[in-house]
């Protein structure tokens, strides 16, 4: 029983689609562990729906091999995922709850169970209230959030979500990366896909990034972040910058300023130097670069 | 449950509330009772006794004097033809006809009057003829012949089967209207439920759902869930239609049901109507659905659908040859023809007996189209309902049903 639990959510190997002439997806593999929150990020069109889509079964790949919670995908195993696509919607005419128990059993979920689940769930995000509404009469964030419990309520130890913040306010978003963040701790495991890199940063414990359709970034966050240092830091000093050991350039925006270190100091060393120097130091930070920053020099690599 | 019986329920509750399938059922009684007040009350209405009408004559022959008194009308004698058009323009009478002296070889009668129309009034022609026929005649022969020349046959019709007795199908406009009207409302059901599988396909592509329901069901599941569920709502209207056609047969009035003869609605005709409608309905549910997936929006996947529509109207544009030759090789065909056969056979039931061969054949090519087309169409349904933003070209539609 225990080695179940290993078993990853995701195993995706070598999986190729082909449009026409176009690789849209090309030689993509990675797994996705259990009770973590895997972001797949890439610019638009880098083939992260497609992909997607292969992971559900919706479309065909042209060969390499998926595996969702051990196994093919099967009509029974669909049960066990949730997906939010990119492109998603909901029946207008029907009301909310309506709308999640219906789709709930599709997914299996007899209908007295996801009744309740459906208003245990409304109730979390607030919108208890608005369970008789018909769809077409809440505003679109409303709507989002509807479209999130729908990929929720029966349930999924696997969740996909396809640019789950799209069209939210950042008072939802917050919302929803807190649900995000509460699926992980029951142990699912989630799929993040979004062109969005910097909003995903905080969550994700992988990723994989992808660019025209070929994987360009694979592993933990954390390691890839420390692969792409700059190897600078950013202080706000108000005292004298220069002649510092292991600085080999100083750049000043103004308000503050980043010091280049050559391959050896460390930043432990540089900020040594400065508190021994006195003056105030309002800030000091090892410059990481976010997930946009890596991307573009990963991309201008390839060219 | 199931989930092909759960998407079924779904769909035939939500088409059950949909306002335009409400009028449409209810269209054809409600009509219909209307049709039969509208009548009776015309018939409530009392119309005046026609006045009888003068008519002037001028004989020039000499032997036209009796009966002088015609239904409704009256027939007045003028000396020459200058009196007459005097009484005529003071409003003496309506109109004047001239026998030429010569009329009994040439058979010429000229006739005068005030008025445009578009042909003599029959009432006018029938009684000139009454009268000049009345007045050759009187003397020649007894009055029964001279009312045979009058009226030579009164028709009674009698339609013997094979064995030389009288059958219960005697044909006339009563056994005639009924396949007919039943035709058309076979076309008409069909269309409506197969064109709400084609409008909510055309409507989950543009609500963005249809990726949803592919995550939870296979297309397979979607597409016979989809499609039984709008064809048992249509089977209810069908069942609700005839229903009320026997009822409304019931409320009508004699003077219609004398006109119509003998309606009958057969159990071997509601069967066969309920057989054709679920056969002829899977039929184009399925290839509705196919529709729905390729056209882009609901109203491009409607114009692709024409060209599946324009066969099963087919029977439409042969009703004459039908009708006048129900066992031709080419009524045999459109019975035949998968896409026209729902329709044929309902017409040509009216008119002839159709021979079983025929029909355990026409409903095996039937279920054989429908088999055929659900594979075809589930095949290439999720590669199409996927493309959003445009229909795909016709030879684009050939590479990737090929490729499916």
């Amino acid at each position: 029983m225990k080695d179940l639990d290993f078993t990853p959510a995701v195993e995706v190997k070598s999986v190729v689609k082909i449009y026409g002439k176009r690789r849209v997806v090309n030689d993509v593999s990675f797994t996705v562990a259990q009770g973590e929150i895997f972001g797949l990020i890439g610019p638009n069109g880098a083939g992260k729906t497609t992909t997607i889509r292969m992971m559900m079964d919706i479309i065909k790949p042209d060969s390499g091999e998926i595996n969702i919670l051990g196994e093919h995908l099967n009509e029974a195993a669909k049960n066990g995922i949730g997906y939010l696509p990119e492109e998603r919607g909901l029946y207008k005419k029907i009301t909310v709850l309506h709308s999640l128990v219906y789709l709930a059993s599709l997914k299996g979920i007899p209908a007295h169970r996801a009744q309740s689940r459906a208003e245990e769930l409304l109730k979390r995000i607030d919108m208890l209230p608005h369970k008789n509404k018909k769809i077409e009469e809440l505003s679109r964030g409303m709507g989002q959030l509807i479209q999130f419990l729908v990929t929720i309520i029966h349930d999924p130890r696997l969740v996909i979500l396809d640019e789950p913040f799209a069209g939210l306010d950042p008072v939802n978003t917050e919302l929803l990366k807190e649900i995000i963040l509460e699926l992980r701790s029951q142990g699912k495991a989630i799929i993040l896909s979004t062109h969005r890199m910097n909003e995903v940063e905080a969550l994700c414990d992988r990723v994989l990034m992808i660019d025209v359709g070929r994987s360009v970034l694979y592993g933990k966050l954390t390691e890839i972040k420390t692969k792409y240092r700059n190897n600078s830091v950013f202080v706000e000093f108000d005292g004298e910058l220069g002649g510092l050991a292991g600085v080999v350039d100083v750049k000043d925006y103004g308000q503050y300023t980043e010091l280049f270190l050559d391959g050896e100091a460390t930043p432990q060393q540089v900020l040594k130097q400065l508190v021994s120097r006195g003056g105030s130091l309002n800030r000091f930070e090892v410059s990481t670069p976010s997930l946009n920053e890596i991307f573009i020099q990963v991309a201008a690599k390839k060219q | 449950m199931n989930k092909t019986v759960l998407i079924l329920k779904h769909e035939f509750l939500q088409t059950l509330k949909r306002k335009s399938f409400i009028i449409m059922t209810l269209a054809f009684p409600v009509l219909g009772l209307l049709g039969i007040g509208v009548f009776q009350i015309i018939q409530g209405v009392e119309t005046p006794p026609a006045e009888a009408v003068s008519i002037g004559y001028v004989d020039e022959v000499g032997i036209f004097d009796g009966y002088r008194e015609q239904y409704q009308v009256e027939l007045t004698p003028f000396a020459t033809a200058e009196e007459a058009t005097d009484a005529l323009l003071d409003d003496e009478v309506s109109e004047y006809f001239v026998i030429p002296p010569d009329y009994v070889t040439s058979g010429a009668i000229y006739r005068f009057t005030l008025e445009r129309e578009l042909e003599p009034p029959d009432k006018t022609i029938a009684a000139i003829r009454d009268f000049l026929q009345s007045n050759l005649l009187e003397g020649q022969t007894t009055e029964e012949i001279t009312n045979r020349v009058k009226f030579p046959l009164a028709l009674y019709n009698t339609v013997l089967d094979e064995s030389g007795q009288p059958t219960d199908e005697q044909g006339g406009f009563g056994t005639l209207i009924l396949p007919y009207l039943f035709s058309i409302l076979l076309l008409m059901a069909i269309f409506t439920s197969s064109g709400f599988v084609l409008q909510g396909l055309g409507e989950e592509k543009e609500n963005r759902i249809m990726e949803i329901l592919l995550s939870s069901v296979s297309a397979r599941q979607l597409i016979t869930g989809k499609v039984l569920g709008l064809g048992a709502a249509g089977l209810m209207q069908m069942v609700f239609w005839l229903l009320s056609a026997r009822l409304l047969i019931e409320l009508l009035p004699t003077g219609i049901s004398e006109a119509i003869g003998t309606i009958e609605i057969s159990p071997s005709f509601v069967i066969l109507s309920l057989v054709y409608f679920l056969l002829g309905y899977l039929l184009f549910g399925v290839l509705m659905a196919g529709m729905g997936a390729i056209g882009a929006t609901a109203r491009e996947s409607q114009q692709l659908s024409m060209v599946i529509i324009l066969p099963a109207a087919l029977p439409f544009y042969a009703i004459y040859f039908i009708i006048e030759n129900p066992q031709h090789i080419i009524s045999l065909i459109l019975t035949l023809f998968p896409f026209s056969a729902p329709i044929t056979v309902i017409m040509r039931m009216g008119i002839s007996e159709i021979p079983a061969w025929q029909l355990a054949l026409s409903m095996a090519l039937l279920v054989a189209a429908i088999v055929g087309s659900l594979w075809l169409v589930a095949k290439v349904f999720r590669t199409f309902l996927l493309m959003y933003g445009k229909t795909p070209k016709l030879g684009e539609i050939i590479r990737l049903v090929r490729q499916a």
